[in-house]
């Protein structure tokens, strides 16, 4: 009966998944990378290494493909960003270094720094080389709750330091949202999972999986059995549709949907409606959309309650979505959701626009888009109970998330914290950027 | 439509491109595309005695330079490797069928009288328009007494010269080696032997470099490699002075020139021709692009003579002579300084640097509101043109002339120099 929700696995061949999840920017050959490099201008005081949340000295890394010393530019990245290879997949370098390029004011194109930023930590990897050793054993001892990009890259400075780390991971694997978030094109070829074993390689560094801070153990005994605590948990709530919505099959957030999809060595596997829509304006909207697209769902729909401008998406990334066949819909908000059965079948859309006063409100005006799957992207939220309820170490928030200083030090003498848990850009190259400070700040710490 | 006709030395091609002694003039199949492109002639690639010569397997080495493919070029080819008979029949016959190309015959023999009296008869047979001597070739042949080996003997190249007048009718273009300390010895030379013309240059000894896997330099042949001859665009400036003291020096002045080395595009030719030379041949940028770029270099001639008034191509031979100098005869009160169009600027600070580290410390890097400016220290200036070649923007920098700093007045006249009649010892200025 064609009045049945319609949500199903295997809707394109293997081929096509194959195709659809690979590498969404293919890698510069050689020759092109060599090309690329040379139209950099080796810029005084360049303002794309200010652009580069982790400061990468991008003339400099380029300089060396330009040269053939490939492997040299490979550790001028990973020296200032252990992640290099993730950023260089996943870093919206059009509102970062490529935004700040010469070239654009010149020529409307600016360097490629993410493509050859790729070329180069790729030749490392494909070579082999761990390049990273450990100073002499310090003796001291760091909890790192939380495996993503902030408390990866907190260890592996820390470890290259000579203390001895430990990491707790709630999920079965390290990463974090490389692992579970980035949109699988991005990260094509389990790249999350060789990166994080490129840094694990260092030594020093012990992952302990399924352990919850929290749930597991406490922040209390932490803070008395390490010598400092280094918290990068992320956001682990996610916002809930205002209208507060019962669950219904086909009604699910979009972090979830793209964790399963990135989980599945078989993409063919992972279910996905004919029709989906996908309501909010960000990146992982525009994930969850393509992402759904690209599985062999007929209609997307990308609602956002706002204009283009508004979006937190780049203008890029709403290209990408568009040249990905995704309908986006904007100046519109969810009122309804109709299920049937216990199964989402549409949802009711308001139409909104900017009231006199400057905030938003609907128009009275209504429609309806059919839906098999509806995707919430509204937003991730930091949950705060674990550093909150242990009476042992309660943290200050600051505007719900962990509130830290310059270094990155909590409200806690030896506790610091970094990526989304703190106030920032939600970046995956701020993440680095914050485990990079945040143990400089703790190496300072235990020595002194 | 400028006419680009040439009648040099007698010899009348419709366009001054000719390509240069070397493969894409090596047999009929070759010259004949390349007549079917529009070339204006070619020089036949060097005929020698039999039996011919043999080449190696890996003949070329190259330059690339920032991803640039064959900035120089460099070979370890020898003359003609097919037999004197066969290249003979096929210029004829060329020749015959392309009546209005100038056909040139490159020569290398023995610098003995017999030899050059034995084939110079049967290149004439060809019915060709000229011969070319080849005493340049810096590789191979000049270990045997050829090629460069003559070349660098002003003797022997006058010597050989004579013979060639003495023993055909045809006209005679020298062409000259660069391996030499002073190219105007060897041009001298010719002209006192009787050439009709002198062509240059031949290729520089070079090696491209250096294989660091094999440690040998490059071309490698089994293991090793030897020095060739470097061409292409890289050369260009050395041609282009070697050309010029020729066509400037009191005793050659006037001898018909055809420019060579790195001419790959209409303002090359423009250049060498304002130089002093009448036509140009190429050979690497043939090579590396194919016979079509001719189109292009006869559309951009001739466009750009349409745009400059010449209606033919001896109205501007030669017209940057006069003004190719010597250094001492530079005007001292004349000055310009650097002047940056900030509309322009892509802030890429490289101006700043260079004359920061390299030069004159005379442009600022100032950070205004939070925007990066670079501006010039006009007092620090003194016009030595870095930053307008290190700007990445065309235009952006330009060098602004300034009232003189007082009346013309060169070295012989400046107080400094010891040998002026103004010099006014060690206290000056
Ligand atoms: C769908 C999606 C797409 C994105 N795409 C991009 C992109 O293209 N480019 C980009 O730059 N950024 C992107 N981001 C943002 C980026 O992924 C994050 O900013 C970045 O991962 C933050 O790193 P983190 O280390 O702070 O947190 P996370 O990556 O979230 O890692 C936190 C880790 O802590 C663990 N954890 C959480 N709570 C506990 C606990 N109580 N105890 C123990 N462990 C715990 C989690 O399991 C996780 O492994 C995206 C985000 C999402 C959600
Ligand atoms: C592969 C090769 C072979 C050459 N062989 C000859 C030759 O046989 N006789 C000769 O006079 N010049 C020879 N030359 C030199 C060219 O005629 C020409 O003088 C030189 O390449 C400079 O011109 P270009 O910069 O346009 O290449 C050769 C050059 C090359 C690259
Ligand atoms: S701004 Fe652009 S051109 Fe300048 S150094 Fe950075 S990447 Fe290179
Ligand atoms: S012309 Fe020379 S001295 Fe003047 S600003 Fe440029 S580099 Fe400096
Ligand atoms: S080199 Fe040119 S573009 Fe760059 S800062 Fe100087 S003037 Fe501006």
């Amino acid at each position: 009966m064609a009045d049945l929700p319609d949500i199903a696995a295997h809707r394109l061949s293997a081929d096509a998944l194959r195709a659809n999840f690979g590498d969404a920017e293919p890698p510069l050959t050689d020759a092109q990378a060599v090309v690329e490099a040379n139209r950099c201008y080796f810029c005084y005081d360049a303002p794309c290494i200010q652009a580069c949340p982790t400061g990468i000295d991008i003339p400099g890394f380029i300089r060396g493909i330009a040269t053939g010393n490939v492997k040299g530019a490979a550790l001028r990245i990973l020296e200032e960003n252990i992640m290099g290879g993730t950023c260089a997949r996943a870093c919206p370098t059009e509102i970062l270094c490529e935004q700040a390029c010469v070239r654009n004011a010149q020529e409307a194109k600016p360097i490629d720094i993410g493509g050859l930023q790729r070329h180069a930590t790729d030749h490392l990897f494909d070579a082999q080389i761990q390049p990273f050793t450990r100073a002499a054993p310090t003796g001291k001892r760091v909890a790192v709750v939380g495996a993503g990009p902030a408390g990866l890259a907190c260890a592996h400075a820390l470890s290259r330091q000579g203390h001895e780390i430990v990491v707790y991971e709630a999920r079965a694997k390290a990463g974090g949202l490389n692992e579970y978030g980035l949109a699988a094109y991005k990260m094509a070829d389990e790249f999350a999972a060789r990166e994080v074993a490129f840094i694990l390689a260092i030594g020093g560094i012990t992952i302990e999986n399924n352990r919850a801070l929290g749930r597991d153990l406490q922040l209390g005994e932490l803070t008395t059995q390490f010598d400092a605590v280094f918290l990068g948990m992320g956001q682990a709530g996610v916002n809930a549709l205002n209208d507060d919505a019962h669950p219904m099959d086909g009604f699910l957030p979009a972090v979830d949907f793209i964790a399963a999809l990135r989980q599945a060595d078989d993409k063919s596997t992972v279910p996905v409606g004919r029709r989906v829509v996908v309501i909010g304006g960000g990146n992982t909207a525009i994930d969850a959309a393509v992402q759904s697209k690209r599985l062999g769902a007929e209609d997307v729909t990308l609602v956002y309650r706002r204009g283009a401008d508004d979006m937190s998406a780049t203008t890029a990334e709403q290209e990408w979505a568009q040249t990905n066949d995704v309908r986006i819909k904007r100046w519109a908000r969810p009122a309804r959701l109709h299920a049937t059965d216990g199964a989402v079948r549409s949802v009711e859309f308001e139409r909104t626009k900017m009231g006199a006063d400057g905030k938003l409100t609907g128009t009275g005006e209504f429609f309806t888009v059919d839906a098999d799957m509806v995707l919430t992207a509204i937003g991730q939220t930091f949950v705060p109970d674990p550093v909150t309820r242990d009476a042992n170490a309660v943290l200050e928030l600051d505007r719900g998330r962990i509130r830290v200083d310059a270094d990155h030090k909590t409200s806690l003498p030896n506790v610091f914290a970094g990526g989304d848990c703190v106030q920032g850009q939600d970046l995956t190259v701020s993440a680095v950027q914050h485990g990079k400070l945040a143990a400089r700040a703790i190496d300072r710490l235990l020595r002194s | 439509m400028a006419d680009l006709r040439t009648n040099f030395i007698g010899v009348r091609s419709p366009n001054p491109f000719w390509l240069a002694s070397a493969p894409p003039t090596d047999k009929e199949y070759n010259v004949v595309r390349a007549f079917k492109a529009g070339w204006g002639g070619v020089v036949w690639k060097t005929l020698g005695e039999d039996p011919p010569v043999v080449n190696v397997s890996s003949r070329y080495g190259a330059m690339s330079y920032n991803g640039t493919r064959i900035a120089g070029f460099n070979n370890i080819e020898l003359i003609s490797d097919r037999p004197l008979h066969v290249n003979l029949q096929e210029i004829k016959a060329v020749k015959r069928a392309w009546p209005d190309r100038a056909m040139i015959v490159s020569l290398m023999v023995p610098c003995e009288e017999a030899s050059w009296k034995k084939i110079l008869p049967l290149v004439e047979d060809t019915e060709c328009d000229a011969i070319e001597l080849n005493f340049g070739c810096p590789h191979g042949m000049s270990e045997r007494g050829m090629g460069s080996a003559v070349g660098q003997v002003p003797d022997y190249v006058e010597m050989v010269a004579r013979w060639c007048k003495q023993f055909s009718r045809l006209p005679v273009i020298v062409k000259l080696t660069p391996n030499i300390t002073d190219i105007r010895a060897p041009a001298r030379a010719a002209k006192r032997g009787g050439a009709d013309a002198v062509s240059l240059i031949n290729t520089i000894q070079s090696i491209c470099e250096v294989d660091l896997d094999l440690m040998a330099p490059t071309p490698t042949v089994d293991g090793q490699g030897t020095h060739g001859g470097y061409c292409g665009p890289a050369v260009k400036p050395i041609a282009l002075r070697m050309v010029g003291d020729i066509a400037r020096d009191p005793e050659t002045r006037g001898i018909p020139i055809s420019g060579i080395g790195g001419v790959s595009t209409w303002r090359d030719a423009a250049e060498f021709i304002a130089m002093g030379a009448g036509t140009v041949q190429v050979c690497t940028a043939a090579m590396h692009k194919g016979f079509r770029i001719v189109e292009d270099m006869c559309d951009g001639l001739s466009n750009w003579m349409d745009s400059k008034g010449y209606t033919s191509i001896d109205q501007f031979v030669g017209k940057a002579v006069p003004n190719y100098v010597q250094w001492e005869q530079l005007n001292l009160s004349f000055k310009t300084i650097a002047e940056i169009n900030q509309d322009l600027c892509i802030k890429c600070g490289l101006c700043h640097v260079a004359c920061e580290d390299t030069s004159h410390q005379s442009i600022s890097a100032q950070n205004v509101d939070g925007v990066r400016r670079y501006e010039v220290i006009e007092e620090e200036c003194v016009g030595c043109n870095l930053c307008a070649h290190v700007c990445p923007v065309d235009t952006c920098i330009t060098m602004v002339t300034q009232a003189p700093t007082g009346p013309r007045r060169t070295w012989k006249e400046h107080p400094n120099n010891p040998m002026s009649p103004n010099f006014v010892g060690e206290a000056a200025e």
